[in-house]
């Protein structure tokens, strides 16, 4: 029985490892085709994403509003080569429109729009905003015991908002054991790092100072995510905060770690070397 | 009368009329929850937790966080009436109501309390008189200011059949109970006292003065037509353009600035569909310290500056 269950788990990280190399090629493809977007975030976050679409989430791209489904909002909602890759991998929308990104009247948005596009939980863009919402959506299980579970990323830098430290503390006080906030530890804001910005460090302090139990983990290892990610056997008696150590644009080796590919473009030269590492990887896995 | 000072008799609190509203709505509907911001006492919602203490979120001084926990909760299902002194509420997390509120079409209720400059004395700081200039041009949140307890009650109970999300600026200032003359809906303006010498549109606190205002009016023969638009947005444009049509004069008053809340409103359709002329009554910008009462008066919001204004119109049409 423990054999077959760890080759159940061998196969499960298999399908995230797939789903997140696809990912990657295929968001790289949109930015390339649209002339815009967040490569850097979107590789950054793609492992987090894939983790949670194609192992963990509880959802049915047929009914996206049903009442018990577990949720995952977007805060850092520039990042939507990632969350348009997981959701159309997910059937909440076809493939075929990822094509549209950022096309005029596409429902590929910049950022993205729950009141078209199936899948998003609520409208984000601005920063500061996702965790306030997901602790509400975790507020509301809480009083229904509904038995979903909520899941929000966010940035880093993102956390230099003041109203994500609000939501934290609210989260916190009220013991939300259904809350999973995961931070996309890349280090690196829109111009600059952030150490050098505004610092976050002792970051897993800060979030334990407000109630929360902390674990750290590569943010690309998606064996780990899922373990950490997973239900919990013993109920949690507080929210959960997962500092994924990740490296903006991680698979593309010329955008690894460079501030100036947070909204950078590859041209035709740079986006053939890219999908051609990123088949490398696939080759090698 | 200071604004803490027990009311004359026929005088009402609406705040008194939006909580109970929500306790009785609340009895019958588990969905909805009340969130508040350390507010609990001046959104009167005390009666309203010792009732369903589960659902009295209290996010504590926190108002970005507020809205945001309100957008969750909708989408957890729930029907959430978020209660702040509107001044906090709206300017604080106007990014918020902007984002997660109007722009996500989440069905959450945005209750500004003791709206306009029921907070007199404590300042600017504390009067809401921006509002709506800020709230009015965000398409899908529908604004209401309600004239008395009754409307009050009326817009709470539409604002939770709805499932849109819904601004009501609920004040603290003493206002009688009207009679009014056609059901609540949202919306839709009513006409309170039919006239063809000139229009008076009103909103909230300054519709019995507007009717008090026509009353002198008439004294002195000049028939006013009075229209309460409780909804600021989505606006009721054929009662303005019929108002303009019948009176030839239109004469706007609010406990607002005079740029662009009701006023602005009225003037926008007007000066592109029927151009009309028009006064804008209301405040000119930050108020200085006083009682409410005497900002009104300071600012001409009382029967008597309505009706000066609208002689003013009136005698300017005729020449």
């Amino acid at each position: 029985m423990k054999a077959l269950d760890a080759r159940r788990g061998d196969e499960r990280v298999e399908r995230v490892r797939e789903r997140a190399n696809w990912m990657r090629r295929r968001s790289l493809q949109m930015i390339y085709e649209a002339g815009q977007g967040h490569p850097g975030g979107d590789l950054s976050a793609t492992d987090v994403l894939a983790a949670l679409y194609f192992g963990v989430l509880r959802y049915d791209p047929a009914t996206p509003n049903a009442p018990g489904r577990d949720r995952f909002v977007m805060s850092k909602g520039h990042c939507t080569g990632a969350l348009y890759t997981a959701l159309a991998g997910a059937g909440f929308f076809p493939e075929a429109e990822l094509s549209t990104y950022l096309q005029p009247n596409s429902r590929l948005n910049g950022h993205p729009n729950r009141t078209y596009l199936p899948g998003v939980e609520t409208n984000t863009g601005p920063l500061g905003h996702g965790l306030p919402v997901a602790v509400g959506i975790a507020i509301a299980e809480q009083i229904d015991s509904a038995g979903y579970r909520t899941f929000v990323l966010t940035g880093d830098g993102e956390l230099q908002e003041g109203s994500m430290w609000e939501a934290a503390m609210l989260a916190g006080h009220r013991k939300l054991s259904n809350l999973t906030a995961i931070i996309d530890r890349n280090r690196l804001q829109q111009g600059a790092r952030t150490e050098d910005t505004n610092a976050l460090e002792p970051l897993a302090d800060k979030w334990r100072a407000f109630g929360w139990e902390v674990v750290g983990v590569d943010g690309h290892d998606h064996a780990r995510l899922l373990a950490i990610l997973d239900a919990p056997t013993t109920p949690r008696e507080r929210p959960l905060c997962v500092i994924a150590e990740t490296i903006k644009g991680y698979g593309v080796s010329y955008m690894q770690d460079k501030a100036g590919w947070h909204h950078g473009v590859p041209n035709a030269e740079q986006y053939a070397q890219a999908l051609a590492e990123l088949a490398g990887s696939e080759d090698q896995a | 009368m200071s604004a803490a000072a027990p009311f004359a008799p026929g005088l009402f609190d609406c705040r008194d009329a939006y909580a109970r509203t929500l306790e009785a709505l609340a009895a019958e509907d588990p969905r909805i929850v009340a969130v508040v911001n350390d507010s609990v006492g001046s959104s009167k919602l005390g009666k309203f937790r010792d009732r369903f203490p589960e659902r009295l979120i209290n996010v504590g001084i926190a108002e970005q966080n507020m809205v945001g926990v309100g957008a969750g909760l909708a989408n957890g299902g729930k029907i959430p009436f978020v209660s702040g002194a509107a001044c906090f509420l709206t300017a604080r997390a106007l990014e918020q109501i902007k984002a997660d509120v109007a722009y996500s079409a989440a069905n959450v209720k945005l209750c500004g309390i003791s709206s306009g400059v029921a907070y007199g004395e404590l300042g600017a700081t504390h009067h809401s008189i921006e509002d709506l200039a800020w709230l009015r041009p965000m398409r899908g949140l529908t604004v209401i200011v309600p004239s008395d307890p009754w409307e009050t009650a009326e817009a709470v109970k539409a604002a939770a059949a709805s499932d849109q999300p819904i601004f009501i600026r609920i004040s603290r200032m003493p206002v009688p109970e009207l009679e009014h003359r056609a059901p609540f809906a949202i919306g839709k303006a009513e006409i309170l006292r039919d006239g063809a010498d000139v229009a008076i549109i009103a909103a909230g606190t300054l519709v019995h003065r507007a009717l008090a205002a026509a009353e002198a009016l008439a004294a002195g023969g000049i028939e006013a037509r009075v229209i309460n638009m409780a909804t600021i947005a989505p606006l009721d444009e054929a009662a303005i353009l019929a108002a303009a049509a019948d009176c030839g004069a239109i004469v706007t008053a609010e406990e607002h600035v005079v740029r662009g809340g009701l006023g602005g409103a009225v003037a926008e359709v007007l000066a592109t569909q029927r151009p009309t002329p028009m006064r804008i009554l209301g405040f000119d910008g930050f108020q200085p310290t006083g009682s409410a009462e005497w900002l009104m008066e300071r600012a001409g919001l009382t029967a008597a500056g309505v009706a000066a204004a609208a002689r003013d119109l009136v005698s300017r049409k005729r020449d």
